[in-house]
């Protein structure tokens, strides 16, 4: 059997391949030459063949048959084998397989071991990968060889202590005894292992920290060797770019952080040492700089005094201007820690973070972008604004949707004028208009609304916006529903703020019928094309047009959008007295901060509901369809006194409250009550509670007719007293069969949030035989459990 | 599953675990070195993750430096790593390292290895990385242990390899003949 082939002949060979399939098949020929000779158990070659695998491992082929060939070589005697056994295990062996526990015995011999390089080898692998298990069986041999005096072994020893801890620290305690004198090492191996080591206890247990800060005096220990690594003078082994030990400065300053945080006696023993790095440390390479950082992260991490942390701000104001973009990266994201706690000092370098807006780097440019947010106040807004703009506009996709969502929330706290806060959403919404965060399109509806003055100036914004760009379907649903608001302010053309544009109605209509067509807007948005069209029905005078558009989209293959058109035609044909009411302008939004739904409150100049006028009662041959007929029909001398004495209450309009009432229905034993019976109809009403709110009564009218002809074309009406709110849903029918064949049902939902006696009005209007019939009557007999 | 730290968080979908009421986030999680069409010349890992996790990391993370320009910073946010990578001719050095940690000093701890590979075999080339990839990891296990720098002295690393290379039987007289 000839020797297997040498670890970089196949290496060589390897590479000559000139395909993937090539490569493939060679690797396959060695594997299996490689398998034949594991099955041989051949000793002498062992070590080479696994090397082999490992090689093979790295350009991607399966090695695990290599597995426990690794564990023989560990088990070897010869050091060549361990190097190589040790290496494979670490390669191809880990914690998932149950087979690395076969290592644990080796590792313990080879802990052992008379030969300080196996000793390493053991050490290194059980740092690197050994499982809790492992760690648990091996601690007490890590602990023993951490009181070596051998510095080989004990820094590595240390830093498989460090390992231990993490996977079992529980084990912590064990290695306490040990750490008494690691730090008065002269050898700087162990000396920058043990600080790791220290580190790791103090991060995990707060007791650990408390006894080294208390009883090890650790922090004079630390602050003497980091004295006299700065005061030394030149020292060859450790130096690098004339900083002595860098790696070592760096764990010695993290420690520090960690022992002086929260604890003012540390932090003040610290405080001498930490300044004199921060200001005698060569900053023209990057190894003084990280000495820096490090530095300053410690200071502003423990209790410094202020002029110290100044200092640290300011050393990163410095950085911001280094050449070296790695510094720059690390000065902004070391700011966006202290900006918060340290403010004043961040906004001394906001020209010089703005700046890196414009840095080519993305990392660099989103931390400043963070950044900038983070500094802008109600002084700097205007000009911090301008900067964030620019930047949105030619900021990548990326930064786009987090840019835009800053720029609403600071505008929203900062903004110095309601007419600059509308043109910085309006820059934003037609320059990164697709990237804004759907919860942006309510959000900004409510702040125009709210804008009662400037409904003018942004309608005509908005409208002018959509002429040149419908595909950005934030901006269009905005602009949309604007448009629905206050199309009557565009084409009457009032805008104070801005030269008003002529544009006519059917330009309007125009426009809003071109969303609802276009290929580019979305579902939601033509939703509310559609209703900013009907909204728009009792704003402009072209009623018809917006009837035929309303009528086509009824039978629109788009559920919700057949569903808005049905309800829209609905209100043209059966309750075109209601239209006016139910599309009249919206009220300002006040957010409120408790449960659910925005409270509406009415408070856009409406004026207080004062006594009500004596109104005279319509005549029978007024038609239906005058608005706010029903409220009319209350007012009146009759009207009772409870009515005059009550609160002017605002009346809540469609939202908050109208939600209550679509609330679930639940029974209540309330009894039936007949509200009217004169001339063959008799009207009964059924309650119910609408569950949760306890404050609507749910009747149910059950009218029936007991003449011999059916009463057609039925309508009942029903007004209440100021304090309620009433709602009718529609009727069953409008046919009441005669001789009491049937009955005609319709809903009522009151609201009586004062729980005042209900009472009602109701008008009634049918045909009779060819005659039409109407009446009037109020119903005062309401059960007491309908309203208390 | 072992108890203990979980370190690497995306990779084991589950999240990192707080030791009182601070957490632990200094730590190297893996080395990667990486030639210019992507091939892997040298993986180290400090945490436990299935060899198909490795492939998925390695693939992404290759594909992400290698996109980069020549003029962005070393460092780069990936998952929720920084990841510190810097060119030496034709090969990429790439560390993860986990929130908490200092990345200049990282791009030093790259600078001191490379320096030790140079020292070793004299004026390094990628060659010598392939033709050697175990030499690598020697040195690179003489310097860093479970992710931290064990020895600060270039000297001191590069003696014990020295020894460690006597203690290797040898095959021929000659020491360097290749041992396998």
């Amino acid at each position: 059997m000839p020797a297997p082939i040498r670890l970089r002949e196949l290496i060589r060979t390897i590479r000559t391949a000139r395909t993937q399939a090539e490569e493939r098949e060679m690797i396959q020929k060695e594997c299996a030459a490689i398998r034949s000779s594991f099955r041989e158990e051949d000793n002498t070659y062992r070590c080479r063949n696994v090397a082999k695998l490992l090689y093979m491992h790295m350009l991607g082929y399966p090695a695990h048959f290599g597995q426990l060939e690794c564990l023989k070589l560990i088990a070897s005697q010869k050091f060549t084998d361990k190097r190589i056994g040790y290496l494979g295990a670490m390669l191809l062996l880990d914690e998932r397989q149950d087979v690395h526990l076969l290592m644990t015995n080796c590792i313990k011999n080879d802990l052992n071991h008379s030969t300080q390089y196996v000793q390493g080898l053991a050490l290194c692998t059980l740092g690197c990968m050994g499982s809790s298990e492992m760690c648990r069986d091996l601690a007490g041999e890590v602990e023993k060889l951490l009181k070596t005096s051998n510095s080989y072994l004990r820094k590595k020893a240390a830093l498989c202590a460090v390992h231990v801890i993490r996977k079992v620290p529980e084990l912590m305690e064990m290695f306490l005894p040990a750490t008494k004198n690691l730090l008065s090492e002269k050898n700087h191996g162990v000396l920058h292992t043990s600080v790791v080591l220290l580190t790791e206890m103090c991060e995990r247990s707060p007791d650990m920290l408390a006894h080294f800060r208390k009883n090890e005096k650790l922090v004079p220990q630390l602050v003497r060797i980091l004295k006299n690594l700065i005061m030394s003078g030149y020292s060859p082994e450790h130096d690098v770019s004339g900083i002595s030990d860098p790696f070592l400065q760096v764990r010695i300053l993290r420690l520090l952080r960690i022992l002086g945080k929260s604890d003012d006696d540390s932090s003040e023993a610290m405080n001498d040492i930490l300044a004199q790095v921060a200001t005698n440390t060569e900053t023209s390479k990057n190894v003084g700089n990280a000495i820096l950082y490090e530095t300053v992260l410690t200071i502003m991490d423990i209790k410094s005094e202020s002029g110290l942390r100044v200092l640290a701000i300011n050393i990163l104001g410095r950085f911001l201007l280094n050449n070296d973009k790695n510094i720059r990266y690390v000065a902004l994201t070391s700011l966006l820690k202290t900006v918060q706690t340290d403010h004043n000092a961040v906004q001394r370098h906001r020209s010089t973070i703005v700046d890196c807006l414009k840095d080519l780097d993305v990392s660099i440019k989103r931390r400043a972008m963070e950044l900038s947010f983070a500094l802008v106040n109600g002084n700097n807004i205007r000009g911090m604004m301008k900067e964030l703009l620019y930047f949105l506009d030619s900021c990548d996709p990326e930064f786009k949707a987090d840019c835009a969502s800053g720029v609403f929330l600071a505008a929203e706290k900062y903004a110095p004028s309601k007419r600059w806060h509308i043109d910085t959403i309006m820059r934003v919404l037609t320059t990164a208009g697709s990237y804004v965060r759907d919860d942006s399109v309510p959000n900004l509806i409510q702040l125009i609304t709210n804008s009662v003055e400037m409904h003018a100036y942004t309608v005509q914004r908005l409208y002018k916006a959509l002429l040149d760009d419908i595909s950005q379907q934030p901006l269009v649903q905005v602009a949309s529903w604007c448009i629905g608001e206050y199309g009557d302010l565009l084409v009457s053309g009032q805008c104070e703020e801005e030269e008003p544009i002529q544009v006519t109605e059917d330009e309007v209509l125009d426009v809003l019928e071109g969303l609802l067509v276009s290929n580019l807007s979305t579902p939601v948005t033509r939703g509310y094309s559609l209703t900013a069209i009907m909204k728009l029905s009792t704003r402009f005078s072209s009623v018809n047009r917006i009837k035929k558009v309303v009528s086509i989209y009824g039978s629109s293959i788009d559920v919700e959008l057949q569903q808005r058109a049905v309800e829209y035609n609905a209100l043209f044909k059966k309750y075109d007295h209601m239209r006016p009411a139910l599309l009249e302008r919206m009220p300002i939004m006040e957010k409120s901060a408790s449960n659910g739904p925005t409270e509406i409150v009415q408070t856009n100049g409406e004026t207080e509901p004062s006594v009500v006028e004596p109104k005279h009662l319509p005549p029978v041959t007024q038609p239906v369809n005058q608005a706010n007929d029903l409220l009319d029909l209350l007012g009146g001398n009759d009207v009772v006194p409870v009515i005059q004495n009550t609160m002017p209450t605002k009346p809540a309009s469609a939202g908050g409250e109208l939600l209550d009432l679509l609330g679930d229905l639940s029974l209540s034993a309330i009894p039936p009550m007949t509200a009217y019976n004169k001339n063959g109809l008799k009207i009964d009403f059924t309650f119910e509670r609408a569950n949760p709110n306890p404050n609507i009564a749910v009747i149910t009218i059950h009218a029936s007719n007991s003449t011999e002809a059916d009463m057609t074309d039925f309508v009942f009406q029903a007004a209440v007293p100021k304090t309620f709110q009433l709602q009718l849903l529609s009727p069953s029918s409008n046919v009441v069969p005669a001789l009491n064949q049937g009955t005609v049902t319709q809903v009522i939902r009151v609201l009586n949030p004062q729980k005042q006696q209900l009472r009602m009005r109701i008008k009634l209007t049918y045909t009779l035989k060819g005659s039409p019939v109407q009446d009037l009557a109020e119903v005062n007999n309401f059960p007491p459990q309908s309203w208390q | 599953m072992p108890t203990g730290r979980v370190c690497f968080r995306v990779a084991l979908g589950s999240s990192f675990r707080q030791r009182g009421n601070t957490v632990l986030l200094f730590k190297m999680q893996f080395m990667l070195l990486f030639s210019r069409q992507g091939k892997l010349r040298l993986q180290k890992w400090y945490v436990p993750l299935s060899d198909k996790e490795k492939k998925k990391i390695t693939r992404e993370l290759v594909q992400t430096v290698l996109a980069r320009k020549p003029k962005m910073c070393s460092f780069l946010e990936w998952r929720d790593l920084k990841v510190v990578y810097k060119r030496y001719a034709s090969l990429y050095f790439c560390c993860a390292i986990e929130d908490q940690d200092n990345e200049l000093i990282t791009l030093e701890i790259i600078h001191r290895y490379v320096e030790l590979l140079d020292k070793y075999f004299g004026s390094v080339c990628e060659l010598d990385i392939i033709f050697n990839f175990e030499k690598a990891y020697f040195i690179l296990d003489e310097f860093l242990l479970g992710g931290e720098a064990q020895e600060t002295s270039k000297k001191n690393v590069l003696k014990a390899i020295e020894q460690a290379d006597l203690l290797q039987e040898p095959r021929h007289e000659y020491f360097n003949v290749p041992m396998y």
